[in-house]
């Protein structure tokens, strides 16, 4: 088994049941917003993701913030890398870059095309993928040289994590496609954004024989709209009618307050059915500008070990809806 | 075939504008297959360019419209036009982009005007009126282990080891979820076969020295020069 260099890596090892949380840096030279959100995710999540251009958007690369949310805030950053960008000098360069910031984990990634993003008349690189860029990081970790192996001198010591998407549809090529990059040697996966148990065990089943450890991601919503949206526009999501109801509800009750409670509620029910029943390593959290709600949805789950027990045994006791929730629901999921 | 699509007529107009003299010359290769660069459409771009002149101005045109064999054929143009080309002052070409600059280098002192945009290497399904590309020229054919369906040339982003996270119920991302996903098909293609160790072998780094331009192949190795 590869050495656990980070210590997302080292808890997943130990057999902890680890959070990742997710933060965005956007068009903008003001890292605040992004150093600030790592402030309120340290301590609940182990690790937090950088994001690189997500959708293809031209925002600020993910290498400086995630340096910085170390160094500043004291959080383990997930340095998210693209191959659509890069070329594969490029790619050598960052990768180089972040072993000497001290950066512990890369998610490669082979990244959303540009047409659909915010420069659609962008070239689009992939002169890597991300299985071919997986295999270069081994190289570069495990023989300390480049993909012509030309020598590295001090090279870098990574642990690696690919991305999955739980709801493809088909599902058998996806499976197919993570398993080609788990022989090359990844540690971990984050999954794309699950909304039932149902399809998180779906996906669990179908990718157990990969040995791997998966993080399940989830995402709340910001807002109704944001729901509607994405039920709508984004394709292979399917919100369950029941969790729609519940937000919509919510909504009228109580507007924007309500809808993030119900949130908390539902998405610390689903995080604790799935860490009882199934052999998920974690939980991968994106709130992309409302990171405030994920350090109370873990506390919610009572999954964690938080400085206040009687948060814990409350959220523990008020959950009657436990075992029933989420029965007759079929398969669901979205990936943005 | 090189499918090419025709310019504008505005554009076409614009680069004619200086000439009087100009000579049309249709491809009869895989442009006139197409029906875009034939000698009817030669001739139908003379008469547009005729009318065009008749309304702007009073100039006195003199245009011959033709077709030749093939355009990216070196002996087959000099064969074909040396003794024409002197009488004009351009030449619109109806051909491909390599007809075009094999016009250019055959004629130096002339201008070639190309008519045609070149758009891709691609199939024609007369059915439905319809082109679709088929290849990349990228130099490094695999077609053998995908069943026959290209991943360079039909997976938007190229990828030799898809399927990637932009695909839905077999339909990606790109232009809007109307094309297939490359990788799908080739999954499915695969899989009837029973070949899905085709699907899961790792494909390593392409090497882009194979399609680095501008490329050549054949003729005789040339000589090394002798050093003393």
């Amino acid at each position: 088994m590869r050495e656990a260099y980070s210590e997302l890596m080292k808890q997943i090892k130990a057999g902890k049941f680890v959070f990742t949380g997710e933060l965005e840096p956007v068009k903008s030279t003001n890292l605040h917003e992004v150093i600030e959100g790592a402030k309120v995710l340290k301590g609940h999540v182990v690790a937090v993701n950088i994001t690189d251009n997500p959708t293809a958007f031209g925002y600020m690369n993910a290498l400086v913030p995630s340096y910085l949310i170390q160094r500043e805030a004291g959080v383990e950053a997930v340095y998210q890398m693209t191959t659509r960008d890069r070329n594969r000098l490029a790619l050598i360069s960052d990768v180089l870059a972040a072993g000497a910031l001290g950066i512990k984990n890369i998610l490669a990634l082979t990244g959303d095309h540009t047409t659909v993003g915010d420069t659609p008349q962008a070239k689009p690189v992939f002169d890597l993928d991300s299985a071919t860029f997986v295999y270069m990081l081994r190289k570069m970790i495990d023989e300390g040289v480049d993909l012509n192996n030309n020598k590295i001198e001090n090279p870098p010591k990574f642990n690696i994590g690919i991305a999955a998407a739980p709801n493809a549809d088909p599902l058998e090529p996806e499976i197919l496609k993570i398993e080609r990059k788990v022989k090359i040697g990844v540690d971990f996966i984050q999954t794309q954004c699950v909304y039932s148990v149902e399809q998180a065990k779906n996906f669990l089943d179908a990718a157990s024989h990969l040995n791997t450890p998966i993080l399940l991601g989830i995402a709340p919503f910001k807002s109704l709209g944001m729901m509607k949206w994405m039920v709508e526009f984004v394709p292979g999501i399917k919100v369950p009618e029941e969790i729609q109801d519940r937000i919509r509800k919510a909504k009228e009750r109580g507007g924007k307050e309500a809808i993030f409670t119900e949130n908390i509620e539902i998405f610390s029910q689903m995080i604790r059915e799935i860490r009882k029943t199934t052999n998920a390593a974690g939980i991968h959290v994106m709130a992309v500008g409302f990171e405030w709600i994920v350090p109370k949805i873990i506390e919610h789950t009572g999954l964690l070990l938080v400085s206040s027990i009687s948060l814990w045994r409350f959220s523990l006791g008020e959950s009657p809806r436990e075992h029933t929730q989420y029965n007759g629901l079929h398969e669901y999921g979205c990936s943005y | 075939m090189i499918i090419v699509q025709q310019k504008p007529l505005h554009e076409i107009f614009q680069m004619a504008r200086n000439f009087q003299r100009l000579l049309i010359v249709g491809c009869d290769g895989c442009a006139s297959v197409i029906q875009v660069g034939g000698e009817k459409q030669a001739k139908v771009l003379k008469a547009l360019l005729e009318m065009e002149r008749r309304l702007k101005s009073k100039q006195e045109l003199r245009i011959k419209a033709m077709s030749i064999l093939r355009q990216c054929d070196r002996q087959i143009v000099t064969t074909s036009l040396h003794s024409l080309v002197d009488d004009y002052d351009a030449v619109i070409s109806l051909s491909c982009g390599a007809g075009v600059q094999t016009l250019a280098e055959l004629f130096p002192g002339k201008i070639i005007i190309p008519a045609n945009d070149t758009k891709f290497i691609g199939m024609h399904d007369t059915k439905v009126g319809k082109f679709y590309e088929m290849c990349r020229a990228c130099g490094d054919c695999i077609l053998f282990e995908t069943g026959g369906i290209c991943p360079i040339t039909r997976c938007a982003k190229s990828l030799l080891n898809g399927p990637c996270g932009g695909q839905a119920k077999g339909k990606c991302e790109v232009g809007g979820w109307k094309n297939d996903c490359a990788w799908v098909l080739i999954y499915n293609r695969l899989k009837e076969r029973n070949r899905l160790d085709l699907f899961t072998k790792f494909r390593l780094p392409r090497d882009y020295r194979v399609s680095e331009h501008p490329r050549e192949l054949g003729g005789e190795p040339e000589e090394k020069e002798e050093t003393a």
